[in-house]
This record gives C-alpha cells, structure tokens and sequence, in this order.
C-alpha cells in the first residue's frame, strides 16, 4: 500500500516565528534527522520518493486564459491557505499502521532547541490497489 | 531502452525467457545444495541469468542449459567466496568453497529439480517475512525476474526493491531455515502461505492489459505460470488444483472486465465473446476433476463459483442458486464477511435484494470489515435493486470515497450519477 505523507507548514510566520528563527545548528540537525529518516526507509526498501518543496515565495499558480489556453501566472499560493506544503514523502509499506508510525516519526523531528515540533502529517493513501471483480 | 528491457526482449524474441524462468529455481537450488548461502546464491543465479539472456540469443542455448547456468552461478559463487574471505578474513566460509570450483554438473534429475523449486517456494513465503517480502523475493527467486522488472510491476525505484528483496533474503538467513522440504506435520500449513503468496500476486496483476498496466498484467501471467509449475509438481493436491482453476478462471475475463479508458465493466455487462474460452476450457477441466475427488478447499468453492459464472452464455443464464449454495459452504469453511457480502449478492439474485440486505444488515458491527468500501458498494448495488435509489446513491459514494483503487472509484461514482438521474427524471 502506498501513501503520501505531507509536511504542512504554517504559511504565516515562517520567517519570523518558524525556522526562519532557529539557531543554525538546530537547522543542521533539523535536516540531518530528515536525511536519517529517508535512508531508513530506503534501507528498509519501502521509499518510494521523498522531496522537499521551494519556500512558497517561489510558489506561482496557473490558470488557462479562457479563449487561447495560454498560461495565466499569479505569484504564490492561494491567499485563503493558511499552510504551505513544505515536502512530502511516498512510502510502500504493508499496512496503514505502518504508514502511521512513520508519520508519527517524520511529525516528531526536531525543531528550535532540538525540541520535538510534532506537526501535523497529512496521510493519504495512493489510489494504486487493482479493482476486484464487481 | 533499460538494460531490463533490452535483456527480457532479447531472450524473449530467442524464445529462451520462458527457458530461463523455468529452470532459474532449479539452478538456484543446485546453487544452494552447494555453497549454502542462500542469499549470496540468489544473486550468482541472477547474474547467470542476465549472462544467458544476452549469450543465448547470439551464441545459441547450449546443450545442457540447466549445466551451463549452474556453472556460471557457480563461478560467480566463488568469486563471491573468495572476495567475502578476502574482506572478511574468515576461514568457516572456506571450508564451504572447497567444493565451489568443479566441473559442470550433468542435468540433475526431474525430482531433484521439483524438489528444488518447491524448497524454494517453501522458503520466499517463510512466515518470518512480510506479505510485501514474500511477493517480491518469490518473483526473484522462483520466477527468475529481474529486481527492474519486479520494481516496475509495483510502480517503486528500483532501488527500494532492490533493498526489500536483500531484507527478505537476510531475514531468511536469520531465520536459519535449512534448505529442505519442511516435515510432514508442518506442510499443509507452509503450502497454505505458499498458494497465499501466489494468490497474492495474480490479484496483484489481475487488471486490464491496457497501456500503463501493462506490467501489472504480466504479474498474473507469472502467477498462473508458478501455480502451474506447482500443480506439476503436486499433481494429487486439491487446494493446488482449485488455486490454478480459480487463476485461469479469472483471467479469462480479463480482456472483457475493463474498456478502453480503464474503466471497469462489472460481470453482468461484460461482452463474453471476449472472454478467453481455452482458458475457461481448461479451468472448467481442472475443477471438474478436482471435485470429483473429494477433500474440497476454499480454492477449489471459488474457483466452481467462477466457473459457473464464465459457462453462463449470457449474464442472465447464471445458476445463482449453485452459486449461492457453494457460497454458503466457503462461509462454513473459512468464516469472513467479504464472503458474506458475496453470498448476500447470490442471495438476491436467487430470492430478492429483501433476502440479501438481512444478510448485509448484521455486518455493520463487524470489526473486521471495519467500514471497508465493499460494504458500502454491495448495500448500494442492493438498494438499487430494491428500488431505493435515494439510499443506494449515498451508499455508492460512500464506497467511492473509501475504495484506494482508481476504476473502482469512478465505476462507483458513475454508478451514483445514473441513480441521481433516475431520480430526477421521475
């Protein structure tokens, strides 16, 4: 079974409250632990991707103009989002109680002081099961 | 082009894959039966393998196949022994190697050969790993594929397959299983997760051969393919006979069970001209003669069950009450709501949608179904046969909502739109 956990990060603050605000080391060890994760689950040969995103600064959204299709660019997401999606990971694992440890592990890295953020991990299953005869 | 598909087309056009796959058990037993080391085996043969997929379609298949790819394994067996010694300064592995360097083996002997690739069918579904193990290190092992070739059936890196087929390996190293057919007593039982494995990947598999799935597709062919190779070994077990009739059965609606977009055509509606009729012969075959001879298994109900379904001319002409009753003796046998939710379909058809909602009603407390989506989708299809197309809707989005399979969810969630359009058009 495969499912996608997503990072989501308070869109507001996270210059001057998140961890736009951590001491460097507290960073390092931030994304050493992210790092530490990721090859534990590829060790255990249930990775199936991991990435992080560019800060929503960088983020546009994009509509087709309604006659010619062409793009139409506006910068960063929608204004109503009070979180930004920081990064995901795709993992394959046997059961959905798995995937859930796993999340537990990911909410549990360490923020400003080495203290657990324990944020919240958005869990989705990937529809990729075959159908059955119906 | 990778590597994996240049290798498998290559061997495929010299007709010498179904060769390779065939013997790759048996070469691996031989292996084993030598050096011992099942894991560092597992990679010898699968070199050997990649070497006579792209020596074979040049150079011919040599005389004694079996021979040649034992002696390749063999060689890369102690080439690995020595560099292990080298790294690791052991001597206990030496010992072992002694006999590493020898003369091409003659072609052992058909049981030996059986006997091998049972060994290790018992050892890649050993209860010491997962589902997700055994299915992989079972399509390695025994089926001879590639990791590329298994890492892209199940849509992961190759990477990750690459490391969940080493973990299995090791967990069965740690395990200390000696490589030998599993006592008298304990058998049935290890037979049991064997069939469970290669159930596991037919259903893995069992979906239209249409453009992306196409891998998915082949994954059911291996399965059919090592639950024959297992019937031949164990001619006179039941259980192996129904799981073979049950796999070709099945698959011999695969053409017709989804159309051109993917989407999933439900048993009622599907052309049967489509169907794979020398499959559905040679089901119906097998399962005939297996009930004959009693001993009756949950493989065998499922598989009369299919073949009443696939020797109905047109959907109407199905013998629901047979089927209905084969359903009530598989829920004496192996107690399990899904069954339940399938006998309460037989039900309806047999004696009203009334009679199989009272046998959906109970199910709603069963903590094993635990809100599972086929509930949700076997109440809706039966209130809509009763007429409640208010009720029915709300259950067939609710299955919608629920279901992780992509088909499944837009047939539900088709099938939603059509009643709200009875509904309104009234």
């Amino acid at each position: 079974m495969k499912f996608m956990m997503m990072m989501h990060a308070p869109r507001a603050g996270w210059k001057d409250a998140g961890i736009g605000t951590w001491p460097p080391a507290d960073i390092h060890a931030h994304i050493a632990f992210m790092v530490r994760v990721n090859q534990e689950l590829a060790a255990r040969g249930e990775l199936v991707d991991a990435q992080g995103l560019a800060l929503p600064e960088e983020a546009r959204v994009v509509r087709a103009a309604p006659a010619s299709g062409e793009p139409v660019v506006t910068d960063g997401p929608f204004a109503e989002a009070k979180e930004f999606l920081a990064g995901y990971l795709i993992v394959d694992v046997d059961s959905a109680a798995r995937a859930h440890q796993i999340a537990a592990r990911v909410s549990a890295a360490p923020g400003k002081g080495g203290v657990p953020l324990n944020m919240p991990i958005e869990v989705r299953q990937v529809m990729n099961r075959p159908p059955v005869d119906l | 082009m990778s590597e994996a598909d240049f290798d498998a087309g290559d061997a495929f056009d010299s007709g010498a894959e179904p060769l390779l796959r065939t013997l790759a058990p048996q070469v691996l037993g031989a292996v084993i039966r030598r050096f011992g080391d099942f894991a560092a085996a597992e990679d010898a043969v699968q070199e050997a393998l990649l070497a006579a997929a792209m020596q074979w379609p040049e150079q011919g298949v040599p005389e004694h196949p079996r021979a040649w790819l034992v002696q390749v394994a063999s060689r890369r067996m102690t080439d690995h022994v020595r560099r292990e010694i080298a790294r690791r300064r052991r001597e206990a592995v030496a010992v072992e190697a002694r006999h590493g360097d020898v003369a091409p083996a003659a072609d052992r002997d058909a049981a030996t050969a059986h006997d091998d690739t049972l060994i290790l069918l018992f050892m890649c579904a050993h209860p010491a790993l997962s589902e997700h193990a055994a299915i992989a290190l079972t399509l390695r092992a025994v089926g001879g594929l590639t990791t590329a070739e298994i890492a892209s059936a199940f849509l992961v890196p190759e990477s990750t397959m690459a490391q969940r087929i080493s973990r299995a390996k090791q967990a069965i190293r740690k395990s200390g299983v000696p490589f030998s057919l599993p006592d008298d007593g304990e058998r049935a039982a290890r037979l049991g997760a064997v069939l469970h494995v290669l159930y596991l990947i037919f259903s893995e598999g069992y979906v239209s051969s249409a453009g992306a799935m196409l891998t998915r597709a082949d994954l059911a062919c291996e399965a059919i393919r090592l639950t024959r190779a297992v019937q031949h070994m164990l001619p006179q077990d039941p259980e192996v006979a129904g799981l073979l009739a049950l796999m070709l059965l099945t698959d011999a609606r695969r053409d017709a069970r989804t159309g051109e977009q993917g989407e999933l055509i439900p048993l009622a509606e599907q052309d049967r001209s489509r169907w794979n009729h020398a499959a559905i012969e040679e089901g119906v075959a097998l399962i005939t003669a297996t009930l004959a001879r009693g001993a009756v298994g949950p493989y065998q109900l499922q598989a009369a069950i299919a073949a009443l379904h696939d020797e109905a001319p047109r959907a109407e002409d199905t013998d629901w009450p047979q089927i209905l009753a084969l359903y009530g003796l598989l829920e004496q046998m192996t107690p399990n709501p899904m069954i339940t939710l399938n006998r309460a379909i037989a039900a309806a058809m047999v004696d009203g949608p009334a009679a199989g909602l009272a046998m959906v009603d109970p199910l709603d407390t069963d903590a094993r179904l635990g809100g599972h989506y086929r509930l949700d989708a076997v109440r809706a299809h039966l209130c809509e046969m009763a007429g409640d197309l208010e009720t029915a809707r709300g259950h067939y989005l609710a299955a919608a909502g629920k279901t992780a399979s992509i088909p499944e969810r837009n047939y539900l969630t088709a099938k939603a739109a059509a009643v709200a359009e009875r509904l309104t058009g009234r």
